[in-house]
Parts: C-alpha cells; structure tokens; sequence
C-alpha cells in the first residue's frame, strides 16, 4: 500500500543550539522503520523519470521497492550496481534538482526522499555486513590513477572489478580529495569516507600518498614503468580570490585554505598543531556549498556572527537546500544581493571591515540567471575580523605545465573527447573538475566510471 | 613512514636531518622545497631542499627550532621516522647563463643559499658569498661557503665572531668599490632580503630572494601563502619560492608570517612544559 503523505518524512536532526558546538553530523538518518514508511511513498513508475535525473542512473524504483521488503542488503547491491559512494551521494548530492526534481510526487506535494533513502541504505549495509572483497580476476595490466578524489575512486574502483591492477597516486598525506579536506564533518563524516577507501583497498588498489604529478612524478614516466593508462582525476582545486584591494591582510582565507585548515588538518581540536583564525564575526563572499559550509564551520569554531554575502538573492543561491536551511537554523545571516567591494584593515594588519554595494538583479545572462548589476551609489560598512571568499576554482595548473601535450582550456580545464575521457594525450584520460570546474561529487564519480569503461574498452582493442 | 638516516646538530638550534625518499630526490633541483608532516595531529611545514642525493635517495634538510614543530623535529633521531614527506615542491632556481654572481645568506637561510652557491659554482660561476648570524654560536656552513667562493664573507651581528655588522654592510661595501655582479641571491629573514633588495636596487642589479610565507598544503590548492609581487597576486608554492626582490611586498610579507604569532608561541610553550614535565 502507497503512502499518501504529501511530504517527506522528515530526517531527525540535532538540535541547532548544540551543534553549532561541534563537528558532530546535523542530519541522523533514518530508522528502519522511518526508510520504509518513506519508501512507501514511491510509486514505482514504469517510466522510471527519477533515474534520468541521476547523473549516475541508479535504479531508483527497484531499490526503493527493496527497503519496502526489507531486504536492505538487496537494496544496496542494486545501488552498487551503478554508484560507488552511496553513503557519500546521499548526503552530498543536490538532489532536489537531480532524482528527486523529476519525481512525479513533486507534482502534488515533496519528491520522495530518495537521497535519505540511499543513504539509510548505504549506512545500514555497512553496520550489518562485514566489508567482504569482491572475487576479481587480475589481469596484470598496470593503470596509473592520479588524484584520489570522488573521480579517482570511482575510476579505480571500476578498472579494479574489472581485473586492473590500480594504483592512486594522492598529493595530500590523506586520500579522498574534496571528500576530505573540503567537506566537514558535520555534513559527511570522515570515517564514511574512509570506510569507502578501505574497501577499495580491501579490493587490491594501492593508495599512494604524498605524490604529486608533475613535481614527484610526471606522467611519462609511468608509462616508462609500465601503466597502460592513466586517469586524471586531479579536480579543481586552484581557489580564485576577487581581486579587490585588501585581499592580502591578515583573516582573509580561500575557502579552500580555511576548510582544509578544519577538515584535514583539524585545526578545531585542541590537539591539532595547525592554527586557524578565531574570529568573532565573519564575512563569508559566495553562495555555493563550500560558502555554507565555510560558514557553518566558522560558526562552529565560535563566530558569533557568520554573514553569507552573495550577488544574487536567495532564489539563486546554488548551494543545496537541505543547507541553508540548516544554516539558517545555524543563527547565519544571508546578505543577499551585496558585492564586496573593498577589505579595509585594521592598525595590526588585520581584517576590521569590508566595504559593500549593492546588487540590482538584470536581465537573465549566458547562465539563465538574473545577472547583477552594481549599484554604484550604494555603500555599506560591515564590521568583520574576518573574509572568507568561496567564490570558486579552478584546475591546478601544474599538470598542464608538466604536461604541453595535454590541450585545456584558457581556465586550465583539461579537453576531453566526449564522455569518453580521452584527452589529446595519447592513453591518458580525464574526468571530474579538472574537466568540468568546479561541479559536484556524483559528476565526477559519473566521469571516472565512463573513463573506466573507455580505457578498458581501448585496452581490448589494442 | 620515511626513515631518518642521519642526524647533526649544527648549532645549539640549528640541525640537518638526512631523510630517505627516492622519489623526492629523482627530480630534486636546487631552489625547490618539500613538506613534512612529525606525526598524527601535526601540522605541514615547509622546508627548503639543502641537498638531494641520487646515490642513496635521500633529501637533506636544515632546520632551526622556532616553534613546536620545528622543536618536536629536533627531538627526533638517526633511525627514527616522518610521518609524511611530499615534495619536491615549487619552481627550481634559474642558474643558468649567470657568470658572476653574489649570494648571500642570512641565519638558518644559509642552509638554502648554500646549495644555490654550490650549484653556480659547478656550473663555473665566479661566486661570491656574504653570510650573515646573530653571534658565534650559531654559524654553520663557514667552510663549506668559502671552499666554493672566490671571495666569502661572515659577518655577525654582535662582532663574536668575523667581522661585526649585516650583511647589507659588506654587500653596500662590495658595491661602492665597483664590484660587480650579474645577479644578487639573497635567502634570509624578510627585513634581510628586504633592505638587500632595497641597496641592490639602487645599483640595478637584478636579485633573487626565496619568500618563506605560511604554507598549508604547499601545491596552489589554497593560497595561504600569497605574496604580492609586482602588484599581482603570487602563490609562492607553486609560482615560487623565488621572486624579483625589487618587486616583492616585504612590508606586507612580514606582516602577514604575524598572523599565528600567538598561537605558535602557545604551541611551543606546551611542546617545551611537556618536554619539562617528562625530563623530571
């Protein structure tokens, strides 16, 4: 029998007041019970439009009828069937404009909450099943994949079921690229991730930590010691600053600098070695999901005013919803329609204030959204200690350096052919941010599985 | 892990650490830098590159202690281990094509200037050298400089030892008796290469200095160690570590290695009780 609730059943969360103290995740997760009153919900269409929504095409009805059943274990090997992270994709993905976008529910009331479904799935699969490794058959063929970021995992994982012998070369001391440093942990655990790179291994690839390509090794040799191929999975990961003045004062930080101060350095613990700043109140430039979470981890570090300054307004914000909200629970203050103009100092070198204007909203530009125009005959004077800008990245250009044979574009995003991944070197294969910019974590997973399937499909051919 | 083949102490405060890491040495080059992590919970620092050796796979480093990280590295010994070390990072030094130049080197800066004088000095560069300590006790690395300079100079800022004064006192001297030089290299602390650039500018002699600004994860992911040169913003990471003197920010530079003072000096206040309460 269908539940005929309009809305979502609503995932428990901790109390806004006690986890603006911690690290801790906000969302809790279904219980059995909850997931299967939610799966009820599902109307099990024969057209399937939720999975065409699904960047990786997991099939959402057949899983969802699984949870019904009770066969939870059955549920998660039909996700496996098309993604490697489902405990990751279902709290990180924007899925109220993916799946749960083109659910026929959303017609009369909320989508069913297919992301909280998979993620109940994947949380439970793990506290139930021991991590088993899955029988493969080696085929002694060596492949090279570079960056250990959702792209990367995702690539290795496929070429590794499919007999390749894969070795991840990492940059970091600490595998899982965005996963890992950008990310918090009050919105996706650290062990999820790890648990995810551990059964990679539990598979047979080998993680190579502190390597950097184009700097320890460059690509050419490793075709010199024997890869097949290699997979660039290296993301995105150059911050871009506004180019205003004051940019360089003591309390400005990349969102970048600032979260990988938290995350992977975790320099929120008393224990940690690595210093971050502890402002009282905070300006936080960008409106997309690394802008929230900067801001929700400064609130956490003790900030007593966090403020969001976006261009647009709250309509256009590309941060997920389930966030602001959370945000907005969060006690953080949305400036909408603002630009930052100028960061002024203080006497000791560091951020006292940032000088805005405001932003009229325009015709809709390139992007189908409302393009900002200043208006110049505004002014406004925010007190701050400290500046955060989260307003993008790009491509590391040390692989193109290293790399003249590689064509990218004028951002430094790698070129590939199609969807395939192949780039203009010859076996070399791209996906993720480093193809895309800056995207999301279920793209690049997609990216890395369809290189996956193109490099082996050139390897037979050779 | 990398293991810790060999350990000095240079001075009281001053050590080199040998460290095996053959994929670091393969494409090590003079100027270039990596990062080490001690141990869990510990934070990246940046060091410059004193030596690479292909024969062995191992990377030199030279260290003083300022802080808690650099005091937990002290601690460490022959046959003990890092637990992560990345590199070679940044873009090695420009050396070529350079017939005279003078290279100066103040404190715990000698040790990167002294494989940047090595390496002109074995491409047949006439090689001067100035360098530069606070007294006595702390050089290091005389003999090594002057074996490889056509002229050497020390100097110490209390006269305990050569001649008294700052390096900028020898290098002004050198100038205004018309020496020459193509290029001026200068590694030290910022008002160092600061006041050098200030002296060499005048001359018009074109000078190099290695900028040593906060660094997280030391490949151009977070710009924690922007610096301004030219007006135009700079990763030293992976733009650097070496700029034009004339053209880089010192004022702003040295404002901004302040950042952390406070929670350095903590941090280091802890390392040093711990180290009290456990020698009791």
């Amino acid at each position: 029998m269908i539940n005929l609730s309009k809305e979502k059943n609503v995932m428990p969360v901790l109390d806004p007041q006690l986890r603006i103290q911690t690290f801790d995740e906000v969302a809790l997760g279904y219980t059995l019970e909850q997931a299967q009153d939610e799966a009820k919900r599902c109307l099990d269409c024969k057209h399937k439009p939720c999975v065409n929504g699904c960047p990786v095409g997991i099939d959402i009805p057949r899983f969802i009828q699984k949870v019904i059943e009770g066969d939870i274990e059955e549920a998660y090997q039909i996700i496996s069937e098309s993604s490697l992270l489902p405990s990751v994709c279902g709290r990180v993905c924007p899925q109220e404009t993916q799946c749960e976008a083109l659910c026929v529910r959303v017609n009369k009331g909320e989508s069913v909450a297919i992301g909280n479904l998979e993620r109940f799935v994947a949380d439970y699969h793990y506290e139930h099943q021991k991590i088993e490794s899955t029988k493969i058959i080696p085929n002694q063929i060596k492949i090279a994949v570079i960056g250990s970021g959702p792209a990367g995992l995702s690539a290795a994982n496929d070429l590794s079921k499919m007999g390749y012998s894969v070795d991840i070369f990492e940059a970091l001391h600490t595998p899982g690229g965005v996963l890992t440093y950008g990310i918090p942990a009050f919105r996706l655990p650290k062990d999820i991730v790890q648990r995810e790179v551990d059964m990679l291994k539990s598979q047979g690839v080998q993680i190579h930590t502190n390597v950097i390509i184009g700097q320890t090794i460059y690509i050419d040799e490793l075709f010199e010691n024997g890869y097949k191929a290699v997979f660039l999975g290296t993301g995105a990961g150059l911050p871009k600053f506004l180019g205003i003045p004051g940019e360089m004062l003591n309390g400005v930080y990349s969102a970048n600098e600032f979260l990988t101060r938290i995350n992977l350095m975790k320099a929120y613990e008393k224990i940690s070695e690595t210093p971050i700043q502890l402002a009282k109140r905070v300006a936080v430039i960008g409106g997309g999901n690394v802008a929230l979470d900067a801001a929700r981890a400064a609130k956490r570090l003790g900030a007593e005013t966090v403020y969001i300054i976006y261009r647009r307004s709250m309509k256009e914000l590309p941060a997920r919803l389930e966030e602001v909200h959370h945000a907005i629970e969060e006690g953080i203050i949305f400036k909408m329609q603002m630009n930052a103009k100028e960061i002024i100092g203080n006497e000791f070198g560091f951020v006292g204030k940032i000088r805005c204007v405001d932003m009229i909203l325009g015709e809709p530009d390139e992007s189908g959204r409302a393009r900002p125009i200043e208006d110049i005959n505004s002014n406004h004077i925010i007190e701050v200690d400290s500046v955060i800008m989260a307003i993008g990245t790009t491509p590391n250009p040390l692989i193109i350096q290293s790399n003249p044979d590689l064509n990218a574009t004028r951002q430094g995003c790698i070129i590939t052919l199609g969807d395939s991944g192949e780039t203009s070197k010859e076996m070399v294969y791209a996906g993720g941010d480093v193809v895309t910019g800056s995207a999301t974590v279920i793209l690049a997973m997609g990216a890395g599985k369809k290189a996956a399937m193109a490099i082996d499909q050139k390897i037979r051919s050779l | 892990m990398f293991l810790i083949t060999d350990k000095q102490n240079l001075t009281p405060t001053v050590s080199l650490l040998k460290i095996k890491a053959p994929d670091v040495t393969r494409h090590a080059k003079p100027g270039q830098f990596v990062m080490l992590r001690v141990e869990e919970n510990g934070e990246r620092i940046p060091l410059t590159i004193a030596e690479a050796n292909q024969t062995d796979g191992t990377i030199s480093v030279i260290f003083q202690v300022v802080g808690a990280t650099t005091k937990k590295l002290s601690l460490l010994k022959k046959d003990d281990y890092l637990l992560d070390f990345a590199g070679p990072m940044g873009k090695p030094a420009k050396l070529d094509g350079l017939k005279k130049v003078c290279v100066i080197g103040g404190g715990v800066g000698c040790a990167i200037a002294y494989p940047i004088a090595k390496a002109l000095f074995d491409k047949n560069t006439i090689v001067h050298t100035i360098i530069g300590f606070r007294t006595k006790d702390l050089v290091f690395l005389e003999n090594e400089f002057k074996q490889i300079s056509e002229k050497s100079f020390l100097v110490t800022d209390d006269g305990s030892y050569q001649n008294q004064g700052r390096v900028t006192d020898i290098l002004k001297d050198l100038l205004e008796k018309k020496e020459t030089y193509d290029e001026v290299y200068a590694i030290g602390p910022l008002p160092m290469m600061k006041y050098v650039s200030e002296l060499t500018k005048k001359y018009q002699i074109k000078t190099i200095v290695s900028m040593n600004p906060v660094m997280v994860d030391g490949t151009g992911m977070c710009g924690g160690c922007r610096v301004s040169v030219g007006n135009e913003m700079k990763f030293a990471c992976v733009d650097g570590p070496e700029f034009d003197g004339h053209l880089v920010n010192f004022d702003e530079a040295i404002m901004r290695n302040k950042m952390y003072e406070s929670f350095e000096s903590k941090k280091y206040q802890e390392v040093c009780n711990t180290l009290k309460e456990e020698s009791k």
